[in-house]
This record gives structure tokens, C-alpha cells and sequence, in this order.
């Protein structure tokens, strides 16, 4: 049976404050709403085409990533589908993963969300740094709320001022 | 030495235009052009800053953790670095030759990777170009401008994605971070319910991969004047060739083959590389110069990937990507096939077997046998390579004698094609940008070049919604006069 919500983590571990989406999904793991059968978690390196087939049959869509001009700790927005993010690398950004979902399924994609984190450092084999560590920490508070109430309008009450970049 | 464009005599002053970084390729790519008051292009460079620190980031740690840890240097190809890095590390434990079940089960994930990537490519990051033109509307250029024309091809490509991350996931382990391979073998064979679960999808998949050969072949030939003449420039192919000369994107020898298709090595052991292979340093770029020993760096450099190994191997063992092969060749007339937009061609034919190769695996019994492992005498040295997505890819380490790798060294597939795709923007810029203003969609040109070679340049860091394109004109003073962007 398909989990209601999806949460995907973003990040490469060895790429310092990128890890915040992969830290954040060992810890996520811990919790016994994980284990429920009503929250599935992906962690992944980059969010690809085929993403947009783990959307089929959720009720919320949660992407946690890590952000290099995001106001710390974390901002928290509801994103839509969207063809103005027309330029990316070999990955998409969530609003593209949306609309593949809307063209190839020809459905609404269900309502989805931006956890992004603020990260300072990239470098590769840089561990995550002290401050993401904290931005971390508070997202996870953030994250007890969102997940004991798993629903629309809870989450939307929950939104923060404008995304910055993601990265 | 100096090749044509790649240094101007008097850049003080020229005006620069900065494409930074290259859209729809990985990671951190910037290419500056040099132009005279007139647009005359004096310069063209591709810079690659990302490979930096590989090497340091594999050193000191214990052999064991390599090839998983390599993983990590590449979100967009890992299962390459995983294997190579493995099949080295098999050399360091004395594994001379694998079980029959483990070797199997890795050329099984590296066919599925190469069939999700090649998919990728072609579906996400070159059709765009292909189906609407290098001049279309730029908000219409991306895989979601695909899908809202071409929905059909869309959903291919999306779901020929996901079977090749299936397959990836059922031989390592995991959706990423896989633990597949260890050094001497496997660690994991596949289950009855696992491998009924791909058979079920591997006809379509073949299906759908034939329909894509015909689709780029057709797109090809009907506009011959540009599609065998865009970014054209001659070269040396290399690539590993497999027993009798077959296609092999997993093992074999190394063979190189001139821009006449005489042949310049063969059946050379890749743990002697550095034999027929060096590397040359330019203080301008971070990314470093190959070229085969034997011709010398101002004519030994050379193509790999997928237009060198169509090319390079005598004939493909599965029937419907041989067929696609004399295609080719015959469509080539008989000499080698140098434009670099028939890499597409070559992709989809690869795309075609890696999916003909996977059906018979899966038709194999080893791949449920639970005899995956071997060791040997230990050595101190290791050379894995394995033709990845883009091209060759080498993995050489020196492991001390307790256990922890003192020295790395890996030329990976975007480095060994660094020269080709400098040469052929340069032919770009010379065709297309010499003497015109600048606009995004001539601009878009150089970008098509680079992207036939589907390099991947920065291995590993993602970027959502931050790599917009920035052109920038600068005069001689430094002054910006006239700057274009899209986000």
C-alpha cells in the first residue's frame, strides 16, 4: 500500500552542508511515524525525471534540501507545479518533478512542500558544518509538527516567508 | 603547443562572453568567448572546475569503503565509480576472475545504469534541442516543454528511467548508496520475485528503446546538413573492447582507433594504461588534457563514449542494436562518423542493447546463485575500468600494507573527451558566432555541442533552480556592456 505522504531527502553525504538532506532522513528514520506505513521516505543524491512517479497516490508531498541563500534556520513553502524553471543540470527542481507528474500522469499533482535548510559549505568530503548541524535541529522540530498532523491545511498554517535558492 | 581558438594572441583586447555555467549539464561548466569589436571570435575555451580533490577525497581511507565512498563523487553516474573502483580493488585482493554469478550481477547493474542514463540524456536533456530546434523559445527547451508536446516520449523516458534505477536497486541494494559490489565480487544475488519483477517490463523496455533508435536516426537523417556537420572535427576514438571485439561496456582491452578508423593500439590490459596513455596539464583549465603517448598531446587526443564505441567495437551481440550498428556504419559510408551530434545516434543504439543484454541476464540462472565471492593473493596495486555512460573511466589506486589507499588516480569520461568537446565549440563558435551579435539562441548552439557529449561536470553537488545561464559581454576594459540571462 502506497504511504499518504512521501518526504524526499536531497543531498549528497560528502559534500558538507549538501548533507542536510541525507542527515535529515537517518534521523526521520528513527521515528515510529516513519515505520507506520503513512510516511514513506526517498533520499537521493538529486531529484530525477522518474521522481515524479513516486507522487502517484499521495495526499502530501514533503522536498527537504538544502539551500545556500535560505534564511536560517530552514524556510517552509508550499510549491505548484511550474514550467518557468526551464533551465537545470541533469536534475530538476520539485516544481519541475511536479509538472512531469502533471503531463505524464494528466493529473493535479498532490499538494507538495519545500523544506529547505540553510547550508553554507559544499565542499566535497566537508562534513556537515555546526551551523547547518543547528538549522538541522530546528528543522526537526518543525518536522514533529508536520508529521503528527499530516494534513493539508495543517501544513499550510505551518508556511514560512519566500524559499531562497536551493542548492 | 597551441590548438586554433584556444588562446588568442591579444585577449586584452578582445570583449568576453561568459556562459556560466552550461545549462542542462552537470555541475559547473563555464565557456568564455573572446570576440573582436567586429564579433570575430579569437578564443573559445570550456572550463571544469569540479574535479578537483577527487583523488585526496579516496586517499587514507581503507581500501574496503572505496567503492562505496566513490559513489559519492557523482549523483549523476554513481554505479560507475562503484564498479571501477571495485574492479580494481578485486586486482588488490587477488580476485583474478569472478564467479560466474558476480560477474554477471555487476555487468547487470552497469547495464541498467547505462540504460537509465542514456534515457535521461536523451529524453531530459538533448530532446529538447532535438524536437524543437537550437533557435526554439527557451522556456519551451527542457524536458517539461517534452511533455507538454510530446507526452508519449515523456512518459518513456521517464518510466525507461525507472526500470534502469529498479535494476540498480535489486543488484545493489539500494535505491543510491548501493553496496553491491565489494572487491572479489557481490554481496547480494537476485531473488526469483526480483527478477520475475523485470521481466515482466524488460520487453517494452526493449520496445520503447528500438522506437528511440529509429526516432534519433530519423531526426538525423532528415537534416543531414546539420546533423553531420554540426561541431564537426576530426579525432582518434578509444574505448575497452570486449572478447572478440564486441561492444562491452564492462570489460575487455583497451583499443584506439585513428580519425580513419586504422587501428592505433589493441588488446591492451587496462592495468598498463598508463602505457599507451598521458595526461597533460594547461595552466587554464583545472581539468587536464589526455592524449595516447604513441601520436604525441598535439594529435593524440581523442573521443570516448558512445559515438567512439559504435565505432570502435567489430559488431554488438544482441541482434536488434547489431542491426541499428550496420545502420550506422552503412549511413556513415564506411569511414568513421565524426559529428558530434550522431552521439545521440550511438546513445540510443547503446540504450538498445544495454536492454537486450539486461533480458538475457535476466534469462541466466546465475543471478540467483549464492556464489558470489573470491579471493586471491593481495597486491598493492589496482587498475579498474569500465566504460561508463559518457565514455572510459579509470580508477587506479596503491593500497598500503595496512589496508589504507595511499595513492588514486581516475580519469574520468568528461576528462578523456576534454579536448574533443573544446574543439568542437570552437567549430561552433567559428560556424554560428563569428562576425553575428550574440543572442541566447546562437548561444544555445555552443551548449548543443557540449551536451552531445553529455558530460558530467561536477559529479555529486545538485542545484535546484540555481544554475541560470548568464551570458555576459565585457569590453577590453573589464566594463560589462550587455549581459543576458535566463533562470
Amino acid at each position: 500500500m502506497t504511504a499518504p505522504v512521501v518526504v524526499f531527502c536531497i543531498g549528497n553525504p560528502s559534500r558538507g552542508d549538501d548533507a542536510l538532506g541525507p542527515f535529515i532522513c537517518g534521523e526521520l528514520g528513527k521515528w515510529p511515524e516513519i515505520g507506520n506505513a503513512q510516511v514513506e521516505l526517498i533520499e537521493d543524491f538529486q531529484l530525477q525525471i522518474e521522481h515524479a512517479l513516486d507522487l502517484i497516490g499521495r495526499q502530501l508531498v514533503l522536498f527537504i534540501d538544502a539551500g545556500t541563500a535560505t534564511t536560517a534556520p530552514f524556510d517552509f513553502r508550499q510549491i505548484s507545479a511550474s514550467t518557468a524553471v526551464a533551465h537545470t543540470s541533469h536534475a530538476l527542481s520539485p516544481e519541475a518533478v511536479l509538472q512531469v507528474y502533471r503531463q505524464t500522469e494528466g493529473q493535479v499533482p498532490p499538494p507538495a512542500f519545500v523544506l529547505c535548510v540553510r547550508g553554507d559549505s559544499f565542499e566535497l568530503g566537508a562534513a556537515l558544518g555546526t551551523a547547518a548541524t543547528a538549522h538541522a535541529a530546528a528543522a526537526m522540530v518543525l518536522l514533529a509538527r508536520l508529521l503528527a498532523m499530516p494534513e493539508l491545511a495543517a501544513w499550510q498554517s505551518l508556511t514560512t516567508g519566500a524559499m531562497g535558492d536551493a542548492g | 603547443m597551441t590548438y586554433q581558438l584556444e588562446t588568442a594572441a591579444h585577449p586584452e583586447t578582445l570583449r568576453r562572453v561568459a556562459i556560466d555555467p552550461v545549462s542542462r549539464v552537470e555541475g559547473h561548466g563555464k565557456v568564455t568567448i573572446l570576440l573582436d569589436d567586429q564579433n570575430k571570435v579569437h578564443q573559445v575555451r570550456l572550463h571544469i572546475v569540479e574535479f578537483r580533490g577527487f583523488e585526496k577525497f579516496i586517499q587514507g581511507r581503507p581500501y574496503w569503503e572505496v567503492p562505496v565512498m566513490v559513489q559519492r563523487l557523482c549523483g549523476i553516474c554513481p554505479v560507475s565509480h562503484h564498479l571501477a573502483a571495485s574492479k580494481a580493488l578485486d586486482v588488490i585482493v587477488g580476485a583474478k576472475k569472478l564467479t560466474p554469478a558476480a560477474e554477471k550481477l555487476r555487468r547487470l547493474m552497469h547495464y541498467g545504469q547505462m540504460l537509465q542514463s542514456h534515457a535521461l540524456h536523451f529524453f531530459h536533456l538533448c530532446s529538447p534541442d532535438l524536437l524543437f530546434g537550437f533557435d526554439s523559445d527557451v522556456t519551451k527547451r527542457n524536458i517539461v516543454g517534452v511533455a507538454m508536446t510530446h507526452p508519449e516520449t515523456a512518459k518513456r523516458g521517464v518510466l525507461l528511467r525507472k526500470f534502469g534505477q529498479e535494476v540498480i536497486r535489486v543488484t545493489a541494494g539500494k535505491r543510491v548508496h548501493g553496496t553491491g559490489a565489494v572487491p572479489g565480487g557481490v554481496n547480494k544475488s537476485l531473488t526469483v520475485a526480483e527478477r520475475d519483477e523485470l521481466l515482466k517490463e524488460i520487453y517494452h523496455i526493449i520496445q520503447w528503446s528500438r522506437e528511440a533508435v529509429q526516432l534519433i536516426q530519423k531526426v538525423h537523417t532528415q537534416d543531414p546538413g546539420l546533423y553531420n556537420s554540426f561541431g564537426i572535427f576530426r579525432s582518434n576514438f578509444m574505448s575497452l573492447v570486449g572478447h572478440n571485439g564486441d561492444l562491452d561496456f564492462y570489460h575487455g582491452t583497451l583499443r584506439a582507433r585513428d580519425d580513419n578508423g586504422g587501428m592505433i593500439f589493441d588488446h591492451v590490459d587496462y592495468q598498463n594504461y598508463n602505457q599507451v596513455i598521458e595526461e597533460e596539464v594547461r595552466s587554464w583549465s583545472y581539468m587536464k588534457f589526455p592524449f595516447i603517448k604513441s601520436i604525441g598531446k598535439e594529435h593524440g587526443w581523442y573521443k570516448v563514449g558512445p559515438l567512439a564505441r559504435v565505432q570502435n567495437c567489430d559488431q554488438i551481440s544482441t541482434p536488434f542494436a547489431e542491426h541499428e550498428r550496420k545502420e550506422f556504419v552503412d549511413y556513415a559510408g564506411g569511414t568513421p562518423m565524426h559529428a558530434p551530434l550522431a552521439y545521440h545516434w550511438t546513445r540510443m543504439i547503446e540504450m538498445l542493447h544495454a536492454a537486450e543484454v539486461i533480458k538475457e541476464l535476466l534469462h541466466d540462472d546465475d543471478l540467483l546463485s549464492d556464489d558470489l565471492m573470491v579471493q586471491g593473493e593481495r597486491q598493492m596495486e589496482g587498475v579498474g575500468v569500465i566504460e561508463a555512460p559518457r565514455g572510459t573511466l579509470f580508477h587506479h589506486y596503491q593500497v598500503d600494507e595496512n589496508d589504507v589507499v595511499t595513492m588514486a588516480n581516475l580519469i574520468v569520461s568528461t576528462t578523456n573527451n576534454n579536448q574533443a568537446m573544446n574543439e568542437a565549440i570552437r567549430h561552433v563558435a567559428r560556424r554560428y558566432l563569428h562576425g553575428r551579435e550574440v543572442t541566447e539562441g546562437l548561444l544555445n548552439h555552443i551548449e548543443v555541442a557540449i551536451r552531445a557529449f553529455d558530460p558530467c561536470l561536477s559529479c555529486a553537488t545538485h542545484a535546484l533552480g540555481k544554475m541560470p545561464l548568464q551570458v555576459e559581454l565585457v569590453d577590453a576594459e573589464g566594463t560589462q556592456i550587455h549581459a543576458l540571462s535566463r533562470a
